[in-house]
């Protein structure tokens, strides 16, 4: 190591201050420790750690508040929209997220997501998408692949049986309340620069009380998946991609 | 001319070894420990190559578990009046 | 006004934050009131109507995490949803108030009054080791003044407190005196009032975090003898009852809520030919009044429960009493709501014989 680079003024690139040091219990590899770190530098960069509250969800995630020091809310599995909603409303001029997973928010919390979303809460929402479920050891997520083998599928999700992978972020951006609603991924360093500014963009709709703006992180669950992180990823773009396209969904 | 010099310092304890960081770095800069591990028994990241490291931080930007810290320098070697 | 619309104007004048609903019959009219007085134009506090009782009592612990003073009502379907939430309020010790007013169960069942959610209510509807302090209002009066003591409790022992009413109380029209007008508390009250709320990490402290989870098996254990303490201390000091004519009685009547002024007719039924007839009527039914019913089991010859059910409350009783008198119990079940005479007949044919 070329140790006289190694001054403050070099400095390009660091663990984001609001992110503290107790280890997260992610996988190697996991996604969710990369847009931890995102939100961890936005609510930094954008002046809002006084200002933020957090609901985190049930899943991998549940322990999300032991990460990103601001406060949290950990809601039941499914409610994190309606808990934000009354935080929301209760508390206007903070900046409000929830940070939900696919089991989360598009199986068993469906009701919650849809019904903040049409009422156009002034919150954010970070949806990892990584088709399965993780914590409870990888069972099939309404937004697994068709064939995709889960335990719950261990024949590959059978869409006469299981029904189909649910676009739940399409079935958002339908509705009259939802300003912004984009899929992002967090796979290369380009990918999580513009996730970066996505998420800011979220973020400044809840403050700016603009209505309900949905990030989806297209993300890999390697240990669900069971693969390298690396391959994870390689396998994400060639079948997730196709079925979860990157872009802009809606903008207004 | 001015030639750019980065280096990448690993929180060692904090690494899983996950390998994203490895595949991310377009100068081949980086490789997971063949032997040795850390506390937690990862085989860490460390820097194979530094002196083709220029300080991109595409490594920190994909690492789930913000372990890598990372530097840049212009380093100049000439002309430094113009 | 109707017990239900006392409800909706005392939360408003009572400076509550938040109300969060969902509509079903016989308590739609607290949510219809609140929209149509509009506080959110006078007082600030939020009227929601929720897409479902599992989102409202979510939005109750949202709200109840940042310190507001929120609250839900409901009937006893909508309560069954509400279980998960209750439990996650109870583990997350969040002041919140809670209405049921109460219909006939199981199922779907009736809109006709009831008070079959009593075991549901005060042994823990929803899972684990919790307590919900339970107030039952016998008057409309009750219902206006419980929504004051209802944060008072909730508040000072950081827990959530329901009101356990039903169909006859929330529906009948009677004079009230609505509370004073109060404002609601500021950011810097609330903070100052619940330092763990979330309301934005400031930079004197930690970061507040509210969660009912907790994986090692000896720290959960320390959370649940935490919360039994708070439990044993609020028995200690909570109770509430009312005695009407227990001075000098042969027989005592226990009933809380419509139930009670059933059977205070009753007793005077029963006066008149010449049967001495006493009343407890639990105000809380969680804390419940065990020792007065113990103290007065010594002095009369038999107790009488009257309750809107299949004998729910008597369990109870008979706890208190530990087998020194006869406890016996009339209920009409579904919707019916017994006339006096029936408790007075069912009170000669189970204990005068």
């Amino acid at each position: 190591m070329n140790t006289s680079i190694v001054d403050p003024k070099n400095l390009v690139y660091a663990k984001p201050e609001l992110m503290n040091d107790n280890q997260m219990h992610y996988c190697p590899g996991c996604s969710h420790g990369v847009v931890h770190k995102l939100i961890a530098e936005i609510i930094d960069e954008m002046g809002l750690r006084e200002k933020t509250i957090a609901i985190a969800p049930v899943g991998c995630a549940v322990f999300a508040y032991d990460y990103v020091d601001i406060d949290w809310q950990e809601a039941a599995h499914g409610r994190a929209p309606a808990v934000a909603t009354a935080i929301k409303r209760l508390c206007p001029d903070k900046m409000v997220f929830t940070y939900q997973g696919d089991g989360d928010l598009a199986a068993i919390g469906t009701a919650e997501t849809i019904h903040a979303a049409n009422r156009g809460e002034n919150i954010a929402i970070i949806f990892i998408n990584n088709g399965i479920y993780g914590m409870t050891g990888g069972q099939m997520a309404p937004t697994t692949l068709s064939k995709m083998k889960t335990s719950t599928t261990p024949n590959g999700r059978d869409t006469y049986e299981n029904g189909y992978p649910l676009k739940i972020t399409d079935l958002l951006a339908q509705l009259e309340g939802v300003c912004f609603a984009t899929r992002q991924s967090v796979h290369t360093a380009p990918a999580v620069k513009k996730a970066k500014r996505m998420i800011a963009k979220a973020f400044q709709n809840s403050l700016d009380g603009k209505g309900t703006s949905i990030v989806e992180i297209v993300s890999t669950c390697n240990a669900g998946w069971k693969m390298t992180p690396a391959g994870a990823n390689d396998w994400m773009v060639d079948n997730m991609f196709p079925v979860y396209p990157i872009g802009d969904l809606k903008d207004i | 001319m001015a030639k750019v010099k980065g280096t990448v310092v690993v929180d060692v304890e904090r690494c899983k070894g996950c390998d994203l960081c490895v595949v991310s770095c377009p100068c081949d800069v980086l490789e997971l420990q063949p032997r040795e591990v850390n506390q937690k028994g990862y085989h860490y990241v460390y820097m194979k190559n530094e002196d083709a490291c220029i300080g991109c931080a595409n490594c920190g930007y994909v690492c789930p578990d913000a372990c890598l810290t990372i530097y840049k320098q212009k380093n100049i070697t000439t002309d430094t009046a113009k | 006004m109707k017990g239900n619309e006392a409800v909706a104007h005392a939360a408003i004048r009572l400076g509550v934050d938040g109300y969060f609903g969902y509509p079903i019959t016989p308590q739609s009219e607290i949510l219809e009131t609140l929209m149509a007085e509009a506080p959110w134009k006078t007082t600030g506090m939020v009227v929601l109507q929720a897409e479902s009782e599992t989102a409202s009592i979510n939005m109750v612990y949202g709200g109840a995490g940042c310190g507001k003073a929120v609250m839900t009502s409901s009937s006893s379907p909508g309560l069954s949803l509400m279980q998960e939430g209750l439990s996650y309020l109870a583990a997350g010790s969040l002041p919140c108030l809670v209405i049921n007013v109460m219909r006939g169960g199981p199922g779907l069942g009736t809109i006709q009054p009831s008070q079959s959610d009593y075991f549901q209510t005060v042994k823990g509807g929803g899972h684990g080791d919790y307590k919900m302090v339970t107030l039952a209002p016998a008057s409309v009066q009750e219902m206006s003044d419980f929504v004051g003591l209802g944060f008072e409790l909730a508040f000072k022992h950081s827990t959530p407190v329901m009101i356990l009413t039903d169909g006859v109380i929330g529906q009948m029209m009677e004079k009230v005196k609505l509370p004073e007008f109060r404002r609601r508390r500021t950011e810097e009250e609330i903070r100052k009032q619940c330092p763990w709320a979330t309301l934005g990490k400031t930079p004197d402290r930690k970061p507040n975090i509210i969660t009912t989870l907790e994986l090692d098996a000896h720290a959960m254990e320390r959370i649940n003898i935490n919360l039994q303490e708070k439990y044993r201390k609020i028995e200690e000091s909570e109770i509430r009852y009312q005695e009407i004519d227990c001075d000098d009685m042969d027989y005592l009547i226990v009933a809380f809520g419509s139930a009670a002024r059933i059977s205070q007719k009753a007793a005077e039924l029963a006066k008149a030919e010449g049967i001495k007839v006493g009343i407890i009527r639990p105000i809380t039914l969680w804390p419940y009044p065990s020792d007065i019913i113990n103290q007065y089991a010594s002095k009369v010859k038999g107790i009488l429960t009257v309750e809107f059910n299949a004998g729910q409350m008597v369990e109870d009783v008979r706890l208190a009493v530990n087998g020194k008198v006869p406890v016996e119990h009339f209920g009409r079940l579904g919707g019916i709501i017994p006339t006096p005479f029936e408790v007075v007949s069912a009170l000669k044919q189970k204990l005068i014989k």
